[in-house]
């Protein structure tokens, strides 16, 4: 049986631009089967392509782009910051 | 009198700083300062002042006299504002320490700016370039009248207008791994200030090398992020993983604005200062993460 999860996205600087629709510092909640991974998100569901992302963060905590999402969970997508 | 402290001035001049000879000069040295020292509210200070003429008169570097006034109780006017936040102890501290700053851009600048002021005794300050004009937006030793000269030497002059207590070591140079072992050595933290993610990466590799903490900070557009890696931490690792990392990040895009360097210098000097006072909470295996065109802060700690 098919179960969905809800999860809460927030997208960081440049990637905000990938839901033009999304006021500043609003998330997106999206409903997703149950099994998927952070990476399936971002590039399936959010079109970010992984290259650009390297980490995301679930619930405050950096994980892989492997990591399998649970209902509920919060996910922060940031990407490289390098300037100085 | 002042025939006697010149005797001092050769004993402590010539770098005897052992033995008996050396604890009469400094007890010599310690009562001169109590004897300067005024009252302001319930401690004892010595104005900056009277510190340059100590120096002057007995041939002892301005850091040699603040350390030797702290350890008399009296403390240097100029650092009556940190006291309640530093202690004397880590008054002394700070004024023992160096500190290397890695990039003289708009982070590096105004870290160093904020290092010289608290009283690190000791900064060891490397980049290769020179000012150019779009450097003037932010970076803080940048003036319409030093384009064209080296940052390390714009950063040496303001540093010496500052705190001349501190001292410089400039290294012209762009950081490289041939060069990094040489130039880190002896400094007890290591500032991040970089450009570029690769040399990000190899600037945490030779501070694991040599058991220095690293501060690191990074910006673009309004957002930056803070963090403070003790050597075998994971650090940029687990940010951007071990495999190849991209050349830049989201600055290329949305550029340096004025303000986001001062956001994220600010953190990093903080947490230097933390470090080398001994206060507070570094931001240890927590990547503190400011978007400011959001008015967002979080702080994100790596997976196990």
């Amino acid at each position: 049986m098919r179960t969905v999860i809800e999860i809460e996205i927030r997208l960081y600087a440049t990637l905000k631009r990938y839901r033009p629709e999304l006021k500043v510092g609003e998330p997106l909640f999206l409903n997703v089967d149950e099994g998927t991974t952070a990476k399936r998100v971002l590039e399936e569901v959010l079109g970010i392509p992984a290259k650009v992302v390297k980490t995301v963060f679930v619930n405050g905590i950096y994980r892989d782009l492997d990591h399998v999402l649970a209902d509920g969970d919060r996910v922060g997508i940031f990407p490289p910051v390098g300037g100085g | 009198m002042a025939r006697g402290y010149r005797q001092d001035e050769t004993i402590i001049g010539n770098g005897v700083f052992a033995g008996g000879e050396f604890h009469m000069s400094k007890d010599r040295l310690q009562e001169r300062i109590r004897m300067l020292a005024e009252v302001e509210g319930d401690i004892e200070v010595i104005s900056l002042e009277q510190v340059k003429v100590l120096s002057s008169e007995l041939g002892l570097s301005l850091k040699e006299v603040e350390l030797a006034a702290l350890e008399a109780c009296v403390l240097p006017r100029r650092y009556l504002r940190n006291l309640g936040t530093v202690g004397w102890d880590g008054q002394a501290r700070l004024l023992r320490s160096t500190v290397a700053v890695v990039g003289l851009g708009g982070l590096g600048g105004y870290v160093v700016e904020a290092l010289a002021r608290v009283g690190v005794g000791r900064l060891v300050l490397i980049d290769g370039d020179a000012f150019v004009d779009h450097n003037l937006n932010r970076q803080m030793f940048a003036t319409e009248s030093n384009l064209g000269s080296s940052k390390v030497q714009a950063a040496g002059a303001r540093v010496a207008g500052i705190n001349s207590a501190v001292e410089v070591v400039g290294h012209a140079v762009e950081a490289t791994p041939e060069n990094l072992p040489r130039l880190l050595e002896g400094s007890d933290v290591v500032v991040d200030a970089l450009d570029r993610l690769p040399t990000r990466i190899m600037l945490q590799e030779e501070a694991r090398r040599q058991g220095i903490p690293l501060v690191h900070g990074a910006i673009g557009g309004m957002v930056g992020q803070v963090m403070t890696i003790f050597p075998g931490d994971e650090g940029l690792y687990a940010l951007y993983g071990r495999g190849e990392v991209p050349e830049r990040g989201i600055e290329v895009e949305l550029g340096c604005p004025t303000a986001t360097p001062m956001m994220v210098a600010s953190w990093q000097a903080q947490e230097v200062i933390k470090i080398l006072a001994g206060i507070g909470e570094p931001l240890r295996h927590r990547l503190l993460l400011i978007d400011a065109e959001a008015g967002i802060m979080d702080v994100i700690r790596p997976g196990i």
